[in-house]
């Protein structure tokens, strides 16, 4: 259940902004999770409709951005799409790949009142 | 899934199918301008073919997203990490370990894995050679502190009630309760889990995966998260191997295709085999750690 973890970070830091910024009612939250960061995102749903109960943003709506796996082959130095982090390069077949993008867990932004 | 909103089906899978969500099913979610009679239609060919020929594009607008009737003005830019919280509580932990020269092991694994039994053994070898101080994670119990604290260690337990990981603020709170030696060795046990604790950093320097032979020769592939944080795999229990089918060189290959730096030890925590090359490797990053600290005092001779 870490993504309760995750999600009560989440209040955390729109409380903390919320502080600095002077708002009141959060309607929106962005939020970018790369698709090979260990995040299940209904579940981080879920757990944030829990854990936002109590907080400025019992209301908000959670928006989740997919940011697309992606690795450069170390041998073929192609920058390539990946699902997972045990895929091969689909051009050449090597299973070297270093991950370049894909691991986010942000909040990217937040629409208040 | 909706790449636009991110609705749709997650990665949850059963007998290999994706869910279908209830989410967003009164269709009032969009990030285009649309007439009353449209409704956010998810299926995929409607999705492509609205958000290909669309003039307003998700990644224009200040927000990087694009919602009708959101004033720009209303948005705020958060921009942060979510567990950039964590992070900053494993930077303190990182920085006054590096400052006292401490070397940090975060051991990780699936409960049953011989953990505990492998951290017992390591201490008994280091004994007289470092000092070392021991944090244990456990939902329950103090049954591994006291364990540890009766090879003559100073341990501290953390009972994560309900939770399924260790954090920094945690750590960071038991280091506090230890007597931390300059140039020592700091292990932290976390709790018996291959998914939550790969994600958190504690402050340490390596996480060191224990991976047992009674277990699947897939589990790097079933938890890739894990053997991808790890900097360090140790295969224990292998005087059993006698007895079973597991593949030694099966799992090494699939733990390389998700991390193909990772270095693995094939050790038995419980007869004595390839310890001493984990020994050895403790003990000279110790040595390593310590001499960090001395070229940092060199630097700034304000520190201790």
């Amino acid at each position: 259940m870490h993504e309760m973890s995750l999600a009560e970070n989440i209040v955390q830091l729109i409380d903390d902004a919320a502080r600095e910024q002077q708002f009141t009612h959060v309607k929106t939250v962005w939020l970018e999770i790369g698709q090979l960061a260990c995040v299940e995102k209904e579940s981080l749903r879920f757990c944030f409709d829990v854990v936002a109960q109590d907080s400025i943003a019992r209301q908000a709506r959670l928006e989740i951005i997919d940011i697309a796996g992606q690795a450069l082959c170390m041998r073929c130095h192609q920058t390539v799409s990946v699902a997972s982090y045990y895929e091969a390069c689909p051009d050449c077949g090597n299973i070297v790949l270093q991950m370049i993008q894909g691991a986010e867990m942000r909040i990217k932004e937040l629409e208040v009142e | 899934m909706c790449t636009t909103c991110g609705c749709g089906v997650g990665q949850t899978r059963f007998n290999g199918k994706s869910i279908r969500t209830y989410r967003h099913s009164d269709g009032s979610l969009s990030y285009r301008p649309l007439t009353q009679s449209q409704a956010h239609d998810h299926s995929p060919e409607l999705v492509d073919r609205d958000h290909a020929t669309e003039t307003i594009h998700f990644g224009t607008g200040i927000a990087g997203t694009h919602a009708p009737g959101i004033s720009q003005e209303r948005i705020v830019r958060i921009e942060q990490d979510i567990l950039a919280k964590n992070n900053r509580y494993a930077d303190e932990n990182r920085h006054y370990l590096a400052e006292h020269g401490i070397f940090a092991l975060n051991l990780v694994s699936s409960p049953g894995s011989g953990k505990t039994t492998l951290l017992v053994e390591t201490l008994r070898m280091l004994s007289g050679k470092l000092s070392i101080a021991v944090i244990e994670g456990d939902q329950q119990t103090d049954h591994d502190a006291a364990r540890i604290r009766a090879t003559g260690v100073p341990a501290v337990q953390i009972n994560t009630g309900k939770g399924c990981h260790l954090d920094a603020h945690m750590v960071g709170c038991a280091m506090q309760q230890l007597p931390l030696q300059d140039d020592s060795l700091l292990c932290i046990e976390n709790v018996g889990n291959l998914v939550c604790p790969s994600g958190f950093d504690l402050g340490e320097a390596h996480k060191v995966v224990i991976l047992s032979v009674t277990e699947g020769e897939d589990k790097p592939l079933k938890y890739p998260d894990m053997f991808r944080a790890a900097d360090m795999m140790l295969l224990n229990k292998c005087d059993l191997l006698p007895h079973l089918t597991f593949d030694v060189d099966l799992t090494i290959g699939y733990a390389h295709r998700i991390n193909p730096a990772l270095p693995v030890i094939q050790i038995s925590a419980t007869q004595g085999a390839g310890m001493s090359a984990w020994i050895d490797w403790i003990e000279m990053e110790c040595r390593r750690a310590a001499a960090a600290r001395q070229s940092l005092k060199s630097a700034d001779p304000a520190l201790g």
